[in-house]
Parts: C-alpha cells; sequence; structure tokens
C-alpha cells in the first residue's frame, strides 16, 4: 500500500475528471436511487391541476371514488410487479383475475359449497395459473412474454367454455363474495374493504421486497441473472415462486373486482391486463427488471386514475383519458431510460 | 516471506489435483493434468489458448467434471458435481465478467445469496433480514481487506468502478471463511491502477493465510503477484515455476514450446 503512494496525486485527478457531475447526473442518481419520486412529484402535480381545474375534484366523495375505481388495477399490479422485476412480463394478468372470479362466483351460487370453499377454490385456481405459466417460463425455457401470450389465450377460453360466456348477477352471489364491495367512512372518505384489503397487500409486499432474502433474491435475479446464479441463488427456484405468488394476488384481485362490480362477468375486464402494466411502468419500475419500488406502482395506478377522473371532470371525452394515458406511458418509459443511463 | 517459498513441497496443499482427464468428444482438454495448492500461496496459472488453463479451472471449481483423476481437499478425496458443491467445501470463484449484482449495494452484493436473518421471532417467523448487522460486517470484512474506497456499502454496486466491483466480487469470495479463492482473469476488463487494486487485493487475501489460483494471460501481473507459476501447454502441465526461477522471456518460450523447463 505504501509505494502505491507517489501515484496518488496524479490518479486522484483522473479520478475527478471521470466523476465529474453536473446537475443533472446528480438528479439522475437520485431518481435512480429512488424510484419512486418521479411518480410521487407526477401525482402530486396533477391533484394540484385537477384541483384548481374543477373543484369538485378535491371533494372527498371524488377522492374515495377514484380509490375505489383504483383499487382492482392497483391489485393486479402488484402481481405484475413482481413479475416485471425479474426481468418478465404477465400478459395474463386479466384472463386469470376473471377465471378465478367466475370460479368463485359461479361455483358459490350453483354448487351450493359455502362461500369460504368457494373463495379458498378461486385462489387456488389463481395460483394453478400462476403455476403453469411459473413451469412454462422455468422449465421450457420460454420468454414470459410468449408464455403469458399464450395462457392469456388459454385462460380467457377455459373461462368462456366454463362459463358458457354468462354473467353470475350479484343477487345470486353470497355476502361474502361481496364483502370487498361494502363501503366504510373514515374521517369524510368512504373507502371500500376492497381498497383496505389493496393497501395490506402493499404493505406485505413491500416488506417482503425490501426486508427479507427472497426479495432481495427477486431484485437479483431481474438485474442479473447470471450473477445472481454464480452467487448462489436458485434462479428457477426464484422466478417460478414469483409466478406463484402472483397468481395468489391475482385470485385476490378477483376477489375485490367481485366486489366492485357486484357481479362476475367473464366479458369485462379485458384491458385490465395494459392497465396494470401501464400502472408498473408509470410507477417508475424498469421493464428491464431489476430496478423499480413496489410503492412506484400505487402511485402509477393512482396517477392513471387521477388523470381518468380529472379528466372527465374537466368535461373532456373518454377518448382524450385514453390519449393521457398513452402519453404518460411513453413519457415513463423514456425518463427511466433516462436514468437507467446514471450507471454508466 | 523466503521461507513460504521453500517450505510448501513438505506441507500437504490444501487443494491438489492428480492427473485430471477431461475430454470434448475427440479434443483433448486436460491430458493428466496435476496441481498442488499450499497453505498462503498465489499460484498463477498461464497458458497459450487452448492450452486447458480454462478447463483446468473449471475441473477445480465444479463447472466442469473431469473424466478421470482425482481431487484432494486438505488431503481428502472429493467430487465436485455443480459450482455450488465446490463453493459448499470452500472454494470460491471469482469471474471476469464482474458477477455482481449492479442495483443492489455493496453490503446486499457480499451477502446475496447467503444473507443473514434477524435473531428471534421477527426472523424465524417473518424472515426480517439483519440489514445492519451485514453492513457492519461487511464494513469490517472490506476493512480487514485493506479496500479502504469502499467504505459506503448502502452504495449500489452499479456506481462503483470496475475496479471497485471486482474488489466486491474479491471480497465476496474471501468473506465466508473460504479456503480457496480462484481469480479467473480478474483483471481482464479493467485498466491498469483498477488491476493493480485487485493485485493488491490478492496480497491481502495471502496475508491473511487464504490461498489464490490467479488465471492471467498477463505476464507482469503474474510475475508481481504470483509465489508459483503452473504453464499449462497442450493439455498438459508444462512446468512449475517461479518467478525467481525463471525470467518472464524464459516463461513465454515454455508456454510456447520454444524451451522446456
Amino acid at each position: 500500500m505504501t509505494d502505491a503512494a507517489p501515484k496518488t496525486g496524479s490518479v486522484d485527478l483522473a479520478e475527478e475528471f471521470l466523476d465529474r457531475t453536473t446537475p443533472a447526473t446528480r438528479i439522475r442518481g437520485i431518481l435512480h436511487r429512488h424510484p419512486a419520486i418521479s411518480p410521487a412529484l407526477v401525482l402530486v402535480v396533477a391533484i394540484i391541476v385537477f384541483g384548481l381545474l374543477n373543484d369538485r375534484f378535491l371533494r372527498p366523495e371524488n377522492l374515495s371514488l377514484i380509490t375505489q375505481q383504483v383499487a382492482v388495477v392497483g391489485t393486479l399490479a402488484i402481481a405484475q410487479t413482481l413479475v416485471i422485476l425479474t426481468a418478465g412480463i404477465d400478459l395474463s394478468v386479466g384472463a386469470i383475475m376473471i377465471l378465478a372470479a367466475m370460479v368463485m362466483a359461479q361455483t358459490a351460487s350453483t354448487s351450493g359449497l359455502p362461500p369460504v370453499l368457494c373463495l379458498l377454490l378461486g385462489l387456488v385456481v389463481g395460483i394453478a395459473a400462476g403455476a403453469l405459466n411459473g413451469l412454462l417460463v422455468t422449465r421450457l425455457k420460454l420468454p414470459p412474454f410468449i408464455v403469458t401470450l399464450g395462457t392469456l389465450s388459454i385462460f380467457t377460453a377455459v373461462t368462456l367454455l366454463y362459463t358458457g360466456g354468462t354473467t353470475v348477477r350479484g343477487a345470486e352471489i353470497p355476502p361474502l363474495l361481496t364483502f370487498t364491495g361494502t363501503t366504510f367512512t373514515i374521517g369524510g372518505i368512504s373507502l371500500t374493504a376492497g381498497v383496505v384489503i389493496m393497501l395490506l397487500l402493499y404493505v406485505v409486499m413491500a416488506y417482503v421486497l425490501n426486508r427479507t432474502a427472497w426479495g432481495r433474491h427477486v431484485y437479483a435475479v431481474g438485474d442479473d441473472k447470471e450473477a445472481a446464479r454464480l452467487a448462489g441463488i436458485s434462479v428457477n427456484r426464484v422466478l417460478f415462486s414469483v409466478y406463484l405468488a402472483a397468481g395468489a394476488i391475482i385470485a385476490i384481485t378477483a376477489w375485490i373486482q367481485i366486489g366492485r362490480t357486484n357481479a362476475a362477468s367473464p366479458n369485462s375486464g379485458l384491458d385490465l391486463n395494459l392497465d396494470s402494466i401501464t400502472a408498473v411502468v408509470i410507477g417508475g419500475t424498469s421493464l428491464f427488471g431489476g430496478r423499480g419500488a413496489i410503492w412506484g406502482t400505487l402511485l402509477g395506478a393512482l396517477i392513471v386514475g387521477v388523470f381518468r377522473n380529472g379528466l372527465a371532470l374537466a368535461g373532456l371525452d373518454v377518448l382524450y383519458q385514453t390519449l393521457a394515458v398513452g402519453v404518460l406511458i411513453i413519457v415513463a418509459v423514456a425518463v427511466d431510460q433516462w436514468i437507467r443511463k446514471a450507471r454508466s | 516471506m523466503t521461507s513460504t517459498e521453500t517450505a510448501p513441497r513438505t506441507r500437504t496443499p490444501i487443494l491438489e489435483a492428480r492427473k485430471l482427464v477431461k475430454t470434448y468428444g475427440r479434443v483433448v482438454g486436460l491430458d493428466g493434468v496435476g496441481l498442488q495448492l499450499f497453505p498462503g500461496e498465489v499460484l498463477a496459472i498461464i497458458g497459450d489458448n487452448g492450452a486447458g488453463k480454462s478447463t483446468l479451472v473449471k475441473c477445480l471449481t465444479g463447472a466442469e467434471v473431469p473424466d478421470t483423476g482425482e481431487l484432494l481437499l486438505d488431503g481428502r478425496p472429493i467430487t465436485f458435481k455443480r459450482p455450488q458443491d465446490a463453493r459448499a467445501a470452500g472454494i470460491e470463484t471469482v469471474y471476469q465478467n464482474l458477477a455482481v449484482s449492479p442495483a443492489l449495494d455493496v453490503a446486499s452484493n457480499l451477502f446475496l445469496g447467503r444473507e443473514e436473518r434477524r435473531s428471534g421471532i421477527l426472523g424465524s417467523v417473518f424472515r426480517m433480514l439483519d440489514v445492519k448487522g451485514m453492513r457492519a460486517k461487511a464494513e469490517k470484512e472490506l476493512t480487514e481487506l485493506g479496500i479502504s474506497t469502499l467504505q459506503d456499502v448502502t452504495v449500489p454496486v452499479e456506481n462503483l468502478s470496475g475496479g471497485q466491483r471486482q474488489a466486491v466480487a474479491v471480497a465476496r469470495a474471501a468473506a465466508f471463511g473460504s479456503k480457496v479463492v480462484v481469480l479467473d482473469e480478474p483483471t481482464a476488463a479493467l485498466g491498469v491502477r483498477e488491476s493493480n487494486q485487485v493485485l493488491e487485493l490478492v496480497k491481502a487475501l495471502r496475508d491473511r493465510g487464504i490461498p489464490v489460483i490467479i488465471i492471467s494471460h498477463n505476464m507482469p501481473q503474474v510475475f508481481a503477484v504470483a509465489d508459483r507459476i503452473h504453464i499449462q501447454r497442450l493439455g498438459k502441465c508444462a512446468a512449475t515455476i517461479t518467478p525467481q526461477s525463471h525470467s518472464m522471456t524464459e516463461a513465454v518460450a515454455i508456454m510456447t514450446g520454444a524451451q522446456t523447463a
């Protein structure tokens, strides 16, 4: 070490030259370490702007409407976040949710089984569907995009074959299954049980991703699969467990969906796939895997909800809401690309 | 230092390979290669492309299973079917492609794949990681290895230079009571100054009594850091020399077959 000392003078100069930082790179570094900051800023700005545009926007009843509208996509997006963190994508989340919802509602209305069992049956179906995705990804080594594109069709077809395309109405569904739609009021804002379940799931997933070894491994696998493998992580086991967990979360979303719509329809919620990906991407999680925060996804779901609601209150056509969401996605991914340059 | 250079021959090698043979179809990768690694030494393996040095190292680290021949660890026969077997036996490998997880911080990388949990119910039931404990241990480990430039263990590895990343990989290899550290071309992707940092690290490992096997193409580096040099040629060990017994030119001559030891 001592004989290296004379060199340091010139070497430090070189290092300063390399480490030269501009305000832009410093901001980029901060955003890079805290991926939830940018969606949080967007959400705050959007709420202020829409609040100024229309008095009704900030009223408690409107805010609680937004949270209720966000509950289904927000919960589904938790599952999507897990998969995207491993550098995958799940195009079948919506199809699995509808399948699980139909199994829950149909068995409850026709078979005479106790509602709790029907709920558990839906959970099993969700986990089994996730297991199928996980097996195809880890055993056949197919890209998740292809696997879930295939299972999207498969699960949709299975749902229609199973139900014959008919909707189960709220009157036929036992109260336990629509429990997620019950509202209660805290401080002027009325929440549904579904919203509370969603928030609880976020708390649990934030803990699991940030405070357990499994969470670290999810990030490591998405970040660099080969490095994770060389570090002794069983990559396939982590991937498979991610799809299993996603299946379970999707089944819980199915329960929330039944409560929200007070029905179970095989034809509703087909666009939830893309909505969940939108929430994840706007929430700052990178589609390349390994970077992102679960809270960003909640913010992403809220941003989409706020934009749709705010633009509707401003009297704009639904088409403009869709247009705005499209712009949001492209801006979010562009920002992510820019932030990722902080690596090099 | 002079005593350790002559003494090894009387001691039991920590890792020994006897008459390793590995063929790929009709191509003979290893043709009866023997190797001995003694406590507290740096053994360099050099050789031309296709001489079998990578195959040799893969057999030592469980990445390949030799057709015949035996491996002895601490004098006892041992077989590795997977890299994990070698790791479990205390042989840690650092790869040239900087096998670290860029988005995770330094401490998380050091403990990746063997995280430590909190004690009590938080750890056993809630599986909570002992983040503070791991960070403290990581700092201690890095200080002991003399990696002073890496004191903030909460920095994501992607913010580090190539040399610092390699230092993290080396520290990880050395951190868990390992018996042998194998470095596969650790400086291939690095600049001059960063290479020197890694070589300092190799010396620090040796000073802690951990023997190191280092594969390199870079003769000045090999002669600067190695106690003994194993020269592979055409699937066989052409010679085992020391930086004192032979010059760099002679080593290259043996490597290319222009001279015999």
